[in-house]
């Protein structure tokens, strides 16, 4: 479609200019063609919206974004506006921003590249102060799927679970189930996110997280355990979209932790009877039949019946039906009766709603037909009734007929039958063939009902009842042979092919019974054989066949006819079967054996078929699932669990630590691990791992129970602190000790109250819980952090004195005795320039500043003299298009002097050819959006000279090449160069000194934080120094080294800044020699650049 | 979850398309128009069609499908469930949800969409909390914008209900006069044979609710004999212990308009029908076929009936009918052969059998069509004001928490949803 629009319009340009550019405007719109046109005009139309959107009116931005909107529902691409639109992600209208997000959500998928420059703005969004638009910024991030940030977005996630706004979390967890879908190879770590979150104390939260888990982990239910509880109790104030996830969750939950309460009242039984035969058995082996029988059900699994009750109530359908399915699958039989009233009550929704919930019900009526019987009227049918609720419901009634109700489902039935929809009165027909079938007593009744049926005038009944008719004749044909002749006589007046067929197949099976007839009809079949469908050919056939088994006399002749004219049938079917018949009756010379035994062949006693429901259900597929209604396995579909024969492990539920909250805490913690360790032993090893990792340790309690104890006793003061919670809890645990629930009721109730009281008082005092909500989260997030992070959190606080040291001696001012440092002269005297500028805002004099400025560019040209070889030279105009003009440009990586935002690029014009000279080389004009300073104008370029010059670039800190013309020797046609930046050449060097470092490292954490590992060997290792590591740092990246003070040898840092945005970017290179592995870490705002640049790095190192 | 949703007209035509993950192409609703094909009616169409790589969840609304395509195994009611709450949405902000309302309010639905589906998860589905983020178009703000040539969908001033804990509602509603309607709507849903039994008898009820209060009001709403009700789903708002301890209806209701009940009274109550129809159909060959229909109330506790009308699909074979009412008019639709006969009011207090509406006349059968077998059914409709048929009732609204007098107001209407009425003759 582009591509056509594009070469049309390009035609079009050039038939214009072909006819000597004479024809106007009006006449190029005449066109002959008419689709022509459109698409010229469409193309415009993209030319104007982007002018709009380059502009600088919102009004107009908005305008155009509403129309691009427009397109992208109609499902026309407007693809090709991705540059136009991408820029203004960073406008202040906030509806603009909204539909270019709207937009980029649709596009960046295809145009990834593009879309990375976007990635900046949301970032910034992640930070803001209102916590509706850091969830749009993630959610953006998230939904863009672009894979290569996917980095940024693992950051972005984990900053955005420990966000103390709880919507921001409820979105962090909705992008999990994103990234999963982006990188699957991230799960182990997702997994560490989604456990957090399911711990969640915010309601809002839980529903999205536990949806995040179902997509990533459903089969890590272990992490279920802990929170199984808060869950239930918590289940009737989630979300309906969470409720339903939640309820399905809990259902394999369920399935997986609890053991069937059905199957042990049968176990029961049995056990019953063994006691009854061998009453001699051990004593040992009594114990345990004893031990079956009195089944209590876990008080966790009816916590979980208790909670789901009330959502049977749910004004969605979905949380009714998610119910109905936990009690189906995981409740007692006795229970599962109140889900019915409610399904019931759905029937009133809309047609699409009943269709599945009648289907549903077909199901569970299969298995507990007596929870629908109180209610057989509901499902009487309507006339307008669509025409699958018809044939559900008439599949409930066939389902729920029995002994007492089946002369009023029949009266129905007659009405239904008489119907001006004739497939459904066909299906009443079968339906009421089954009920013949099932309910002996009525069979005789119905048979009569059916025979009458059969004179009607339509058609489609009269077939569907011959057919439904001699099923049942099969069941007891003695009966009824006056039955048969009635139908025999109606041959010649049915003409549905299924009738003619059974009718026929009718005469064959019972030809003793109408033995004069019965020849009659073959030979008016014979007649009409070669205009009849195949179905009724067989059957021509098979009575042929039996016939001639049991009359050859009268009917040899007849038989052959049909014979032959079968044998030269067109479907090879009917052949076939000519030809077998042919050879078991006319050739008993060719298998003698069978031809011998043809009357017993042909006519032996046929078992009676059953009738059965035509919509077959598909009980292998769980209930309500998108498999069972489509009757086939949906891609992800998984079976529930079987309920295990053994109870698992009920404590693995019981939570002992809930999880604290105040920085107090943490150090108590700290304390405690290391009180640990001066006791020594196994204690030990547990307080350290549940200082590193928590949850595990919480889910994997298995540890006996003095352990356990001293555990508690420990955390005694952190559950103090959980006030409302921790109540719960134990009132739960008190549940689990005696099994009274109805005593514990009223509390529960209580409790209940309580927590609806407090939501409602909530929002009047709305600032309290805000803030309580921050500080969970941020001891939350304290406790999730890393071994790694806490070490260097303890190492800042060792830092702290020396901190303050190193800022008086600042204050000092102007003797700058930094004595800790061992720095090298140069940088020795730009820690002096950095130093003073810094004391510039308050102490230093206007005077002293340009002589240092001085100082400092000459340090700069002195620097890039010592840079110059390493600095590489990249080609931007061959000597061949340039027409012997060669341009190569390198970065001297030094300040630009026009302007600070813009990076020095240095042109190296080169004259290849041998006789001519290159003149006047001009700059012409900037064709990207970038601001590019350009070089004077060089006048005469002899042969084979060569000339420098400077020019400024302000790559605004991205890796778009700048674009912009040059002309020379007055060209009229420009040429134009493009200038692409390494990432490493959009930063400037920045000195800092280890402190300051470390400041801006703490300040720039998390989100801004990527880290990398390199594995090398040992040989590599050992020639890795800071000398080493400093070239090719430096080869990469124009960053500085920040000198160390502690003499370590093994950390190197360095430090710079992007040139555009003056963003700092700091860089830590950590080698392990223990394990061979360098250990990169970049900090900065600019993590895009920073991801870029790291996987530079990395590629440096062998 | 819902990986693309497609929004196609009567006609078939896709007119607006969303995807929240990788785009799906249009052609997949070829497998949707196929299966709209196969079946005889619209209405039969499966609303769940599998395709070999996705599967199709649609719904049916005012002549407007919603085809949403999905991947993976999901929950299909949740799907549906969700695709009627998009389209409740789109009722409440553009009043009605048409082909061209939606094609109007393009950018809204798009924007709104956006908010309601985090990449196939439902997100915001309140509608409070929508028009929050979202401002609903009116008359008012296009002239505004029209004048001032300034115009955004998008509040300014970003919402922060989000951080409640009741999403239904918003902060710092404001009103000069605080009101709340309580309508109590009951559907009766009847079948009766063709001797004037009931059959089939149960009752839907609703309690529909305007409310319109300043600030954070915390209203209690208790019946008279709440025992009726035993079978009933909630607004997410209402206080589900208190409702199982007392029976009482305690909440803080969402701003503007909203379902706060609905109930079901099965068929095993028997439920007094306040309306009977006697019936004479009879087909002959040729024009002599006979109708005749009278309609009387009963039992309708002194109220009368009103917007009364009758439908009748008659068999194919029909051509046509010459009937005269005593009362309203009547129409005949040869090419769908439905016959439409609008009554009105009757009063209940002409019992005289003479002066119930009736009506009388011929039918004429097609030449050579066989006689019907069956006697169409008729579809009855009518309201009763005033009466709540199963005697719900309310006792009292009470309002705490604010300390402005409200103004209360409940309404009871027995009505018939079309078609749920049905008379077999």
């Amino acid at each position: 479609m582009n591509i056509n629009e594009r070469s049309l319009t390009t035609l079009s340009t050039m038939s214009a200019q072909g006819s000597g550019g004479t024809l106007n405007h009006s006449d190029e719109q005449a066109e002959p063609s008419s689709t022509f046109s459109i698409f010229a005009l469409d193309y415009k139309k993209h030319e104007d919206l982007k002018q709009m959107l380059d502009g600088n009116k919102d009004n107009l931005k908005l305008e155009a974004m509403r129309r691009i909107i427009g397109m992208i529902a109609k499902g026309k691409d407007a693809a090709d506006l991705f540059p136009a639109v991408v820029k203004n992600v960073v406008s202040k209208n906030m509806e603009v921003k909204k539909l270019v997000y709207v937009y980029l959500m649709r596009y960046a998928e295809e145009q990834q590249d593009l879309a990375l420059l976007s990635i900046a703005t949301f970032q910034r969004g992640l930070k803001d102060p209102n916590q509706l638009i850091r969830a749009s910024a993630l959610r953006v991030l998230s939904s863009i799927r672009v894979p290569t940030i996917v980095t940024i977005m693992m950051l972005a996630i984990r900053e955005a679970v420990s966000d103390m706004s709880p919507y921001v979390r409820k979105t962090a967890a909705n992008a999990i189930a994103k990234l999963y879908a982006l990188d699957p190879e991230l799960k182990d770590e997702l997994v560490l996110i989604i456990t957090k979150l399911l711990a969640d104390k915010t309601i809002l939260v839980n529903g999205s997280a536990v949806q995040a888990f179902e997509h990533v982990c459903p089969e890590r239910i272990d992490l279920i355990h802990k929170n199984y509880r808060r869950l239930c109790n918590l289940l009737v104030d989630i979300d309906e979209w969470g409720q339903v996830t939640v309820l399905s969750m809990l259902t394999r939950y369920a399935r997986s932790q609890f053991v069937d309460p059905n199957k042990t009242f049968e176990d029961e039984k049995k056990a019953f009877y063994e006691d009854e035969t061998e009453k001699n058995d051990d004593e040992d082996e009594e114990e345990d039949s004893l031990d079956k029988k009195t089944y209590v059900m876990d008080s966790d699994h009816r916590l979980l019946l208790r909670c789901t009750k009330p959502l049977l109530q749910s004004r969605n359908s979905a949380v009714v039906m998610a119910v109905a399915q936990l009690y189906y699958y995981v409740a007692p039989k006795s229970e599962i009766q109140i889900v019915a009233k409610s399904l019931i009550r759905l029937l009133r929704h809309h047609r699409e709603i009943q269709t599945i919930v009648l289907k549903s019900i077909a199901s569970i009526a299969d298995k507990h037909k007596q929870i629908f019987e109180p209610h057989l009227k509901s499902f009487y049918v309507h006339s307008n009734d669509s025409g699958l609720v018809k044939r559900y419901k008439l599949e409930i009634l066939t389902i729920l007929a029995n002994a007492s109700n089946i002369s009023t489902i029949l009266r129905e039935f007659q009405t239904y039958v008489l119907s001006p929809d004739k497939e459904f009165g066909a299906q009443t027909i079968h339906a009421i063939g089954r009920c013949a079938s099932t309910i002996s007593d009525v069979t005789e009744a119905c048979l009569n009902g059916l025979v009458a049926l059969m004179s009607k005038k339509d058609e489609t009944i009269v077939a569907e009842s011959v057919v439904v008719v001699k099923k049942l004749l099969q069941i007891n044909p003695s009966q009824y042979s006056e039955i048969i002749k009635h139908i025999v006589r109606m041959v010649d007046k049915v003409t549905v092919p299924t009738a003619r067929a059974s009718i026929l197949w009718l005469i064959g099976e019972y030809s003793d019974r109408i033995s004069k007839l019965a020849p009659d009809v073959l030979r008016k079949m014979a007649k009409s054989f070669p205009d009849e469908e195949t179905i009724v050919k067989h059957q021509i056939l098979n009575l042929a066949a039996k016939l001639y088994v049991v009359n050859a006399k009268q009917t040899h002749l007849l038989v052959q006819y049909v014979f032959n004219l079968a044998k030269y049938d067109t479907n090879y079917d009917t052949r076939d079967k000519a030809r077998l018949l042919r050879a078991l009756l006319f050739q008993p010379d060719k298998c003698p054996a069978l031809s011998k035994n043809a009357k017993k062949i042909l006519l032996a006693p046929k078992p009676a078929p059953n009738l059965e429901s035509v919509i077959r259900d598909h009980d292998q597929y769980t209930l309500g699932t998108l498999s069972f209604v489509i009757g086939q396995k949906a891609a992800g579909y998984k079976d529930l669990p079987d309920f295990p024969l053994e109870p698992p492990d009920q404590s693995v539920r019981n939570v002992e630590v809930i999880v604290p909250s105040t920085p107090q805490h943490d150090l108590s913690r700290k304390s405690s691990a290391i009180a640990g360790m001066t006791t020594g032993g196994k204690k030990k090893s547990g307080t350290d791992e549940k200082f590193y990792s928590d949850e595990e340790e919480e889910t994997s309690t298995e540890g006996p129970d003095t352990d356990d104890e001293e555990e508690e006793e420990e955390e005694e003061e952190e559950e103090a602190e959980e006030e409302e919670d921790g109540e719960e809890e134990e009132e739960e645990e008190e549940d689990n000790d005696d099994n009274g629930q109805e005593k514990q009721k009223p509390i529960d109730k209580k409790i209940k109250t309580n927590e609806y009281e407090q939501l409602d008082a909530r929002p009047t005092n709305n600032v309290e819980p805000e803030e309580e909500e921050e500080e969970e989260s941020d001891a939350s997030s304290e406790e999730e952090e890393s071994e790694e992070e806490s070490e260097e959190e303890e190492s800042s606080e060792d830092e702290k004195p020396k901190s303050k040291h190193v800022s008086t001696v600042a204050k000092s001012a102007s003797n700058i005795t930094v004595s800790d440092y061992t720095i090298p002269a140069i940088e020795k005297s730009l820690l002096e320039m950095d130093l003073e500028a810094f004391l510039g805002s308050t102490s230093t004099t206007v005077q002293t500043i340009p002589s240092k400025t001085t100082i400092f560019d000459d340090l700069n040209d002195l620097e890039s003299l010592t840079l110059t070889s390493s600095v590489r030279q990249y080609d931007c105009l061959n000597r061949i298009t340039g027409q012997g003009l060669q341009i190569q440009y390198r970065f001297p990586r030094t300040k630009f002097h026009q302007s600070p935002k813009m990076v020095h690029v240095e042109l190296i014009f080169t004259n290849t050819t041998t006789d001519k000279d290159i003149q006047s080389i001009k700059f012409l004009k900037a064709k990207s959006n970038m601001n590019i300073q350009g070089f004077d104008e060089i006048d005469v370029l002899p042969s084979g000279g060569t000339s420098v010059a400077s020019i400024g670039i302000d790559f605004n800190d991205k890796t778009q090449p700048a674009l912009f013309d040059i002309s020379f020797n007055d060209n009229s046609l420009p040429t134009s160069l493009s200038i692409s930046c390494h990432v490493g050449e959009l930063f400037e060097q920045k000195f800092l000194n280890e402190q300051e470092f470390n400041q801006n490292l703490a300040r720039l954490r998390g989100m801004n934080e990527i880290t990398d590992k390199i594995t090398i060997n040992e040989v590599q290792m050992s020639k890795l120094n800071f000398t080493t590591v400093q070239t090719k740092i430096v080869q990469c990246a124009n960053v500085t080294s920040v000198p160390s003070g502690s003499g370590d040898s093994t950390i190197f840092r360095f430090s710079g800044q992007t040139i555009s945005s003056k963003s700092l970017i700091l860089l830590t290179i950590q080698l392990n020699t223990l394990q061979s592995t360098v250990n990169l870490t970049i900090n900065s705002d600019q993590i895009v650049l920073a991801t870029m640049l790291l996987k530079e790095i990395k590629q440096t190192f062998p | 979850m819902i990986h693309s949703l497609f929004i196609i007209n009567g006609s078939g035509e896709v007119f607006m398309e969303k995807h929240w993950k990788t785009v799906v192409s249009k052609s997949i609703c070829d497998y949707f128009f196929e299966a709209q094909k196969k079946s005889a009616n619209p209405e039969d169409v499966s609303p769940v069609i599998a395709t070999p790589h996705h599967y199709l969840i649609n719904i049916c609304r005012n002549n407007l499908y919603f085809v949403a395509v999905l991947t993976n195994e999901s929950a299909p009611l949740f799907v549906i469930e969700f695709l009627h709450r998009i389209m409740d949405v789109f009722e409440d902000y553009f009043t009605a949800c048409t082909e061209t309302t939606l094609k109007d309010n393009y950018v809204i639905v798009y924007e709104l969409l956006d908010e309601m589906l985090d990449s196939g998860l439902p997100l915001v589905t309140e509608t409070n909390t929508l028009k929050e983020l979202i401002k609903p178009p009116n008359l008012l703000r296009k002239v505004a914008n029209l004048v001032t040539g300034d115009s955004t969908n998008v509040s300014d001033a970003l919402t922060s209900s989000q951080l409640s804990n009741i999403p239904w509602r918003r902060l710092g509603v404001k009103y000069a006069n605080n009101e709340a309607y309580f309508d109590l709507i009951e559907e009766i849903d009847a079948i009766i044979d063709r001797n004037g039994t009931t059959i089939m008898g149960e009752i839907q009820g609703y309690i529909d609710c305007c409310v319109k209060l300043s600030g954070m009001p915390d209203l209690t709403l208790t019946f008279v004999n709440p025992r009726l009700l035993d079978d009933v789903s909630l607004h997410p708002c209402i206080r589900l212990k208190k409702w199982e301890s007392e029976k009482s209806l305690s909440f803080i209701p969402p701003d503007g308009n909203f379902r706060l009940i609905s109930y079901h009274i099965g068929s095993q109550n028997s439920i007094s029908i306040p309306i009977y129809v006697k019936h004479n159909i009879q087909y002959r060959e040729g024009s002599a076929g006979r109708f005749e229909l009278t309609v009387g109330p009963k039992q309708t506790m002194g109220k009368s009936l009103e917007a009364v009308a009758i439908e009748c699909a008659m068999p194919k074979s029909v051509l046509n009918c010459t009937l005269t009412p005593s009362q309203g008019k009547c129409t005949f639709d040869p090419v769908k052969k439905v016959l439409t006969w609008d009554i009105g009011k009757i009063e209940t207090n002409n019992q005289n059998s003479t002066r119930l509406p009736t009506i009388r006349g011929n039918i004429t059968l097609a030449a050579g069509q066989p006689i019907p077998e069956g006697n169409p059914t008729l579809n009855v409709r009518f309201t009763i004001n005033q009466v709540a048929l199963s005697g719900i009732r309310v006792q009292r609204v009470d309002m705490h928490g604010e300390s402005y007098k409200p103004f209360k107001g409940v309404k009871y209407i027995t009505t018939v949803k079309n078609g749920r009425f049905q008379i077999r003759t």
